[in-house]
């Protein structure tokens, strides 16, 4: 088991004929991910290294019966790449897309409620059951299968966490970039809800960052309603306010979404936070040790 | 991106918002030419990107023209230092002429976007004039806020309940609907992330009007709006982060001495954090992006050069698309053209690793290697 993705996956990637959307549709397939078709309108029929391009999410849904999909599509155009997905009944949506206008995301999050519809992102790195499935572009040979699962804001950082875990030998279950923008379609509680019954996830690490209260909330949650033992860390420490550091979302607004405020209430709440960047995997470790 | 006042009030104008009769100005004779024809007191008000300028001496009342011919002297070319400039301060270059009005009451209202319910939120309190910042700390009770639902957008009947809770009657609550409703407006239609009015004032004989504006701008969306974009002053914005925001690179400059070289937003914040952690501070955020070539190495390097205070450079790459090798060389390149003089650390993980560090140790430069993101830190404290 694993949370979202496994070899089931079936995944169609929109936006095929681009330059990062065929990069990384090869690399996902190189990894093992069975990627059944692309999406560029206007160029179906074509083919990208083999994998069959259709005009529509409605026609590769027919055709090759995807139940994931990934976006590489520009900002202008992502928010309506989303609703095509949703709309052809495509159950989870996976966007890679930086710089997507708040409002459009909140216009889509809120037409996406109630559906039968898992966004992850935009502006992520993707999500990974490693020896199984990997939709994203996160380097996939740095991950190790395994029983912890990984919840992030951030890209690389991920990675430096998933590596310093795999080095101490503890892999990973799934790993979750749930990316940086104000306005995600799943959020951390999302992830967690999903780690706590998924049997094959036996520990957490979270990564957060300055900007919002994600974080805080996920520290209640963890509180009220998890068994399995969850480790953080909070990045942006020295960040000043009012800045927005790379991520739309990554903004301290007044005194609100700093980074200590985040890993006192994460403390309080029985999370082991660990103080030092280079520290994520050996905070996890000693907290099951 | 943020706007002047002046700016905000145009567009708040342009949708309906009743606003004070005003003009911005560069010079003392537009400020005497604008006071002439508003006729009467003026409030001269000094235009930067802070608040706080009331307090720290950016707002004042003049009786007439000549008045305010005096006063706009003394505030133009002013730094002002407010809370919210930091102590380095922000020079005035422009002045809004305002005509003055009489006050019943000062409220504040304000429409942002709601991250945990992730939809917009119209907040209104009684408190204006205040920071509601301040207002939420020692009075949270005095906050109210409808959070909208983007299918039905801002409500007549939230409208008309805020107003209520402000206390607003008869024709002020009245007018108070459209009030609302067109700042919802200039909120979407400008792809806003913020339209705060503090304060929003009553006036003696009823009236709503917007005595200031502070919006701003959702930057994945000014591609829309070309005409608000045209509006940036260049005078607020620091010149290496629009210098790096040309070449696709995300800078912000600190106050410390290391610099940073880092791809991707949360790994350049981690970074920066563990300079600290090694008792060192960095002097910037720069995230390279994901996919760097050799050129945007140098021109990060250029960046973090412009910056005199940098005694150190922590280049932190972990290559996960980005490969190793290419990132050395672009190391090696800029080092190299740019007669790099401070001390550099590099730490390289991921993708190629190998073949990166073999080109950093044989290319004769003083580049010193690190593994692990903590030995990165200390080795760059220790070389200062």
């Amino acid at each position: 088991m694993s949370i979202w993705i496994n070899n089931d996956t079936r995944l169609i990637v929109q936006g095929i004929t681009g330059s990062h959307g065929k990069f990384h549709a090869l690399g996902c397939r190189e990894y093992g991910t069975n990627v059944v078709g692309g999406v560029t309108p206007g160029k179906g029929g074509q083919d990208v290294e083999g994998i069959p391009v259709f005009n529509s999410v409605r026609e590769a849904r027919e055709a090759v019966k995807p139940n994931a999909t990934m976006i590489f599509v520009p900002p202008k155009f992502a928010a309506d790449a989303i609703r095509e997905a949703a709309a052809a009944g495509v159950e989870l949506i996976i966007c890679i897309t930086e710089g997507i206008p708040t409002l459009d995301m909140v216009r889509v999050k809120n037409e996406l409620r109630g559906k039968k519809v898992r966004l992850i992102g935009p502006n992520c790195p993707g999500i990974i059951t490693p020896g199984q499935c990997k939709i994203g572009i996160m380097p996939g040979r740095i991950h190790r299968p395994g029983h912890v699962g990984v919840v992030s804001r951030s890209g690389t950082l991920t990675y430096e966490a998933v590596d310093q875990l795999t080095k101490l030998g503890l892999g990973q279950s799934t790993c979750v970039g749930i990316g940086g923008d104000p306005v995600p379609g799943t959020g951390f509680i999302d992830v967690l809800e999903a780690f706590e019954s998924d049997p094959k996830t036996h520990a957490i690490v979270l990564i957060g960052e300055i900007g919002g209260s994600d974080e805080e909330g996920a520290a209640d949650f963890i509180k009220a309603k998890m068994t399995k033992p969850v480790a953080a860390f909070i990045a942006g420490q020295t960040a000043p306010p009012g800045k927005r550091m790379g991520h739309a979302g990554a903004i301290i607004s007044g005194s609100q979404g700093t980074a200590a405020e985040k890993i006192k209430k994460l403390e309080s709440c029985g999370v082991a936070v660990a103080k030092s960047p280079a520290e994520i995997g050996s905070t996890l470790q000693r907290r099951l040790s | 991106m943020k706007l002047h006042e002046h700016q905000g009030k145009e567009l708040l104008a342009r949708f309906g918002v009743p606003v004070p009769r005003g003009k911005v100005a560069f010079t003392v004779d537009e400020v005497e030419r604008i006071a002439i024809s508003l006729g009467g007191t003026v409030v001269v008000k000094a235009q930067i990107h802070a608040g706080g300028r009331g307090k720290g001496g950016g707002v004042k009342l003049a009786k007439d023209a000549c008045e305010a011919r005096v006063l706009a002297k003394q505030i133009l070319g002013m730094t002002l230092v407010t809370i919210q400039t930091g102590p380095a301060g922000k020079k005035v270059g422009r002045l809004l002429i305002e005509e003055g009005c009489s006050i019943a009451r000062e409220l504040y209202v304000g429409l942002t976007l709601d991250r945990g319910a992730s939809r917009l939120v119209f907040i209104a309190s009684t408190e204006g004039g205040m920071e509601i910042e301040e207002v939420a700390r020692v009075a949270p009770h005095k906050i109210l806020k409808e959070i909208i639902d983007p299918a039905q957008g801002l409500t007549t009947q939230q409208a008309e309940k805020l107003a209520t809770a402000l206390g607003l009657t008869g024709d002020t609550a009245r007018a108070f609907v459209p009030f609302a409703s067109n700042l919802y407006r200039v909120y979407l239609e400008c792809d806003a992330s913020l339209v705060e009015i503090n304060p929003l004032v009553v006036t003696k004989d009823g009236k709503l009007l917007a005595l200031d504006a502070k919006i701003a701008l959702d930057d994945n969306a000014l591609f829309r709006h070309a005409d608000i974009e045209a509006l940036r002053d260049l005078t607020e914005e620091d010149p290496a982060e629009m210098e790096a925001k040309t070449f696709e690179l995300s800078y912000i400059s600190l106050d410390g001495n290391i610099g940073c070289m880092v791809n991707g937003a949360g790994l350049a914040m981690a970074t920066m954090d563990i300079i600290k952690l090694a008792g060192g501070m960095p002097a910037n955020f720069l995230d390279v992006g994901g996919s760097a070539t050799k050129e945007t190495v140098a021109e990060a390097f250029k960046i973090i050069l412009l910056d005199p205070k940098v005694k150190g450079i922590l280049v932190n790459i972990f290559g996960g698309i980005m490969k190793c090798d290419i990132v050395a060389e672009g190391i090696v390149a800029a080092t190299k053209e740019l007669a790099v003089k401070v001390p550099v650390v590099v730490r390289l993980q991921g993708t190629r690793v190998e073949e990166g560090r073999a080109i950093l140790a044989s290319s004769g430069l003083n580049l010193i290697p690190a593994d692990g993101l903590a030995e990165a830190a200390q080795k760059v404290v220790a070389t200062l």
